[in-house]
């Protein structure tokens, strides 16, 4: 441990350890709009610069190591003046329509200028008026409002290794663009929202179905029905001050804001399992294309579509859970209960930007509709929940509607990375074992490492399985198995760190808290529920007796699975 | 792709990103710009991403994105050319091309280029054409400027 003064106060800290990190565990706040935890530091927004005794110039903290005697003043006068000089910088050609904005309120340049005592315009920059891209079905680029951070730069190469967006052009005229320039829908950009979620302004933010949505609701005609996704309900109590899993009073929300049927998307995870499990065994049984890629993750499809079309084939065919449960409600659910086709109107309510660009993709459907009208994010259902003027804290709970309010707390779990693949693991065991999977849990696959990897006994046979999130994660499996790596099986992947819990449809920011506790919300429900596993879901059964037949035939193939084809685009 | 990028990728075998910009100033000196191909393959050689190489390659004022036109135009904005009212002169070749700096004209005659300075501050403000220098310069000068340029192309042939 080396010792160093920080305001005064005496200090140890590790060795090379960051100045920023050091500040942070002291409680010591230190503004900064570039910074992102674990990632290389570009010290690009200056805003978290200190004072260091015995040096002329304030240094970026976020891009410095401490050293043995350092004498740290991080709000010295003079190091607070250059934090506000830099923001009413930023703002100097900084769109002022805070109040027309979809970051206002969770912004973190207004957050930091208010902060700092900006209560004026000091200095007036030219403004640029350039066009927004609304060009992807799943977010917009507002560039006007882009600071410069880089935080979607790296994201997008350094966690995602996607690359679709950089800096171009340079001084005045740098800008974040697509290579040449083009709309994000012709780009290699695969929706992910990662950006999205790091964004400090509203230079990136979802295509919003909040519109499209109240007016549904607003029509006496149309039956609107809802599903959410099990990220959500553990991750919305965080906007009203609630710990752990809201489902009960999230249902009422739902309700009152106008929903005529709320159902649960972790039904339709145990519907993916069945038919996923399935296909797994007759893949293995018939020399089918192994290892076998989960397909829950429309990003991660897109992904393969556009950097490994020759892996196609390794995708799971099966829809994702939204989209099986989309195909249930309109093809069996709406004619069973007599509502007209053009009368239903299907919304999902997901932690992922990805989701709304899946809804459009124009195999998801059949007779010219859509399977799923509409999609929500977490971020903008919190917003409807807001202006109906309801409170999560204060609702009553209540109970979804059936059959699809019916889950495991195996299809719960599917919001965290490892989900898939233990709730896969606790119905293969049952059908293979013949006994339940001890404690229902199968530890290799929890946890917030990118990479989880075992080797499990299927049987006769020894299974290799895989558990990865994060796409930059993802490319580097799929390179290992394009060197010829042959030992694995099965493997889970999602687009984000963490899985759906930290989707791009979550509540932007950076707290990597906020993502483990989310997990272990996750994880309690699933302890607490009476069913664990989805093949003893009793309207799965049911679905399976009255319309399926079996996992894997022929109804199923038509409503719950898939293709996908190669994207041919700019990489 | 064209021979020409593919003859200056093959000069690079097992290149890494740190050789990206010399091949990319190896296709503009063959090729005269980096067409969209030529960044798509350069790319592919180096297994990066095509956002990265359009950003270096809109970094660097030496690379250029649009085919040069016949006839390339170089308008200085050097400090004298400046004081001598350079910028005067760059609209008005702008107008009587209706292009912008970095841009070529839709007949594909010329070309347009700001540099900062060409060395030639006594004959400020200077304007270049196909290498050729153009001393004091007014800016209603533009339109017979470029005409001459045409001729001496003429009389060249």
């Amino acid at each position: 441990m080396i010792n160093l003064n920080i305001n005064g106060r005496d200090i140890q800290a590790a060795p090379a350890a960051n100045l920023l990190n050091v500040l942070r565990a002291e409680g010591v706040r230190v503004p900064t709009l570039c910074h992102l935890e674990g990632m290389t530091p570009t010290g690009a927004c200056r805003l978290c610069v200190v004072e260091i005794e015995g040096q002329q110039r304030l240094a970026p903290s976020c891009a410095l190591q401490v050293s043995e005697g350092m004498r740290v003043q991080t709000h010295s006068p003079r190091a607070v003046e250059a934090r506000k000089t830099i923001v009413e910088l930023l703002l100097a050609d900084h769109p002022d329509d805070c109040l027309y904005c979809p970051r206002n309120h969770s912004c973190d340049l207004q957050d930091i200028a208010f902060e700092l005592g900006v209560r004026q315009r000091r200095y007036h920059g030219a403004r640029e008026f350039k066009p927004l891209d609304l060009s992807s079905p799943a977010m917009i680029r507002e560039p006007d409002k882009c600071i410069l951070c880089g935080r979607c730069v790296r994201v997008c190469e350094e966690i995602q290794s996607v690359s679709a967006i950089d800096f171009v052009g340079r001084g005045a005229k740098a800008r974040v663009e697509t290579a040449f320039e083009q709309g994000l829908n012709v780009s290699s950009c695969v929706y992910c929202g990662q950006c999205v979620r790091v964004c400090p302004t509203s230079a990136l933010h979802e295509h919003s179905h909040a519109e499209q949505v109240m007016a549904a609701l607003a029509d006496p005609q149309k039956t609107v029905v809802i599903q959410h996704a099990p990220a959500v309900s553990v991750t919305i109590g965080e906007a009203f001050n609630v710990k752990g899993d809201c489902a009960p009073a999230l249902t009422t929300a739902l309700r009152r804001l106008g929903f005529d049927r709320v159902f649960d998307t972790a039904y339709s995870a145990d519907l993916t399992v069945m038919e996923e499990a399935h296909e797994l065994v007759h893949r293995v049984t018939t020399g089918g294309a192994l290892p076998m890629m989960t397909s829950c993750s429309p990003a991660w499809i897109k992904f393969v579509e556009t950097f490994y079309p020759h892996r196609l084939a390794h995708l799971s065919t099966c829809k994702s859970p939204q989209q099986m449960l989309g195909a249930v409600i309109k093809a069996i659910y709406a004619p069973a209960e007599g509502i007209a086709a053009d009368d239903i109107v299907s919304v999902a309510v997901m932690p992922c930007t990805a989701k709304k660009f899946e809804a459009e993709r124009p195999e998801m459907g059949r007779d010219g509709r859509a399977d799923i009208d509409y999609v929500l994010t977490t971020r903008e259902l919190i917003d409807l929940i807001r202006m109906r003027g309801l409170d999560l804290a204060t609702l009553p709970g209540d109970e979804p509607d059936m059959p699809f309010g019916e889950r495991s707390g195996a299809g719960k779990i599917f919001g965290a990375s490892g989900g898939v693949m233990e709730s896969a693991v606790r119905t293969a065991h049952q059908i293979i074992a013949g006994a339940p999977l001890p404690g229902q849990i199968f530890k290799a696959a929890r946890g917030q490492a990118l990479r989880k990897e075992a080797q499990i006994q299927v049987g006769e046979h020894q299974m290799g399985v895989a558990v990865v999130s994060s796409l930059g994660e993802a490319r580097r499996l799929l390179e290992e198995l394009d060197a010829g790596r042959d030992d694995l099986h099965f493997i889970e992947i999602m687009s984000c760190p963490g899985g759906c819990i930290n989707g791009g449809g979550q509540p932007t920011g950076l707290d990597l808290k906020a993502i483990e506790r989310r997990a272990a919300a996750l994880y309690a429900v699933d302890k607490d529920a009476p069913l664990r596993t989805a093949h003893e879901n009793p309207q799965i059964q049911a679905l399976y007796a009255a319309h399926l037949g079996a996992p894997g035939g022929e109804i199923s193939h038509a409503l719950l699975h898939t293709h996908y084809a190669p994207r041919d685009i700019l990489r | 792709m064209t021979d020409a990028v593919q003859a200056v990728l093959e000069g690079y075998p097992q290149a890494r990103r740190d050789a990206l910009i010399p091949i990319l100033q190896a296709v503009q000196a063959k090729e005269g710009y980096l067409s969209t191909e030529a960044v798509i393959a350069v790319g592919q050689h180096l297994k990066l991403p095509t956002s990265k190489i359009y950003g270096v390659a809109t970094f660097y004022n030496q690379f250029r994105l649009t085919p040069p036109g016949r006839h390339h135009v170089q308008v200085c904005r050097g400090t004298a050319c400046h004081v001598k009212g350079s910028a005067a002169v760059l609209s008005g070749i702008q107008r009587a091309l209706k292009i912008e700096p970095d841009q070529t004209s839709k007949d594909g005659e010329y070309s347009l280029e700001v540099v900062a300075c060409i060395g030639a501050c006594g004959l400020a403000p200077v304007v270049a054409i196909d290498g050729a220098f153009f001393g004091d310069v007014k800016a209603e000068d533009a339109a017979a400027l470029l005409a001459r340029a045409r001729e001496m192309e003429v009389g060249d042939e």
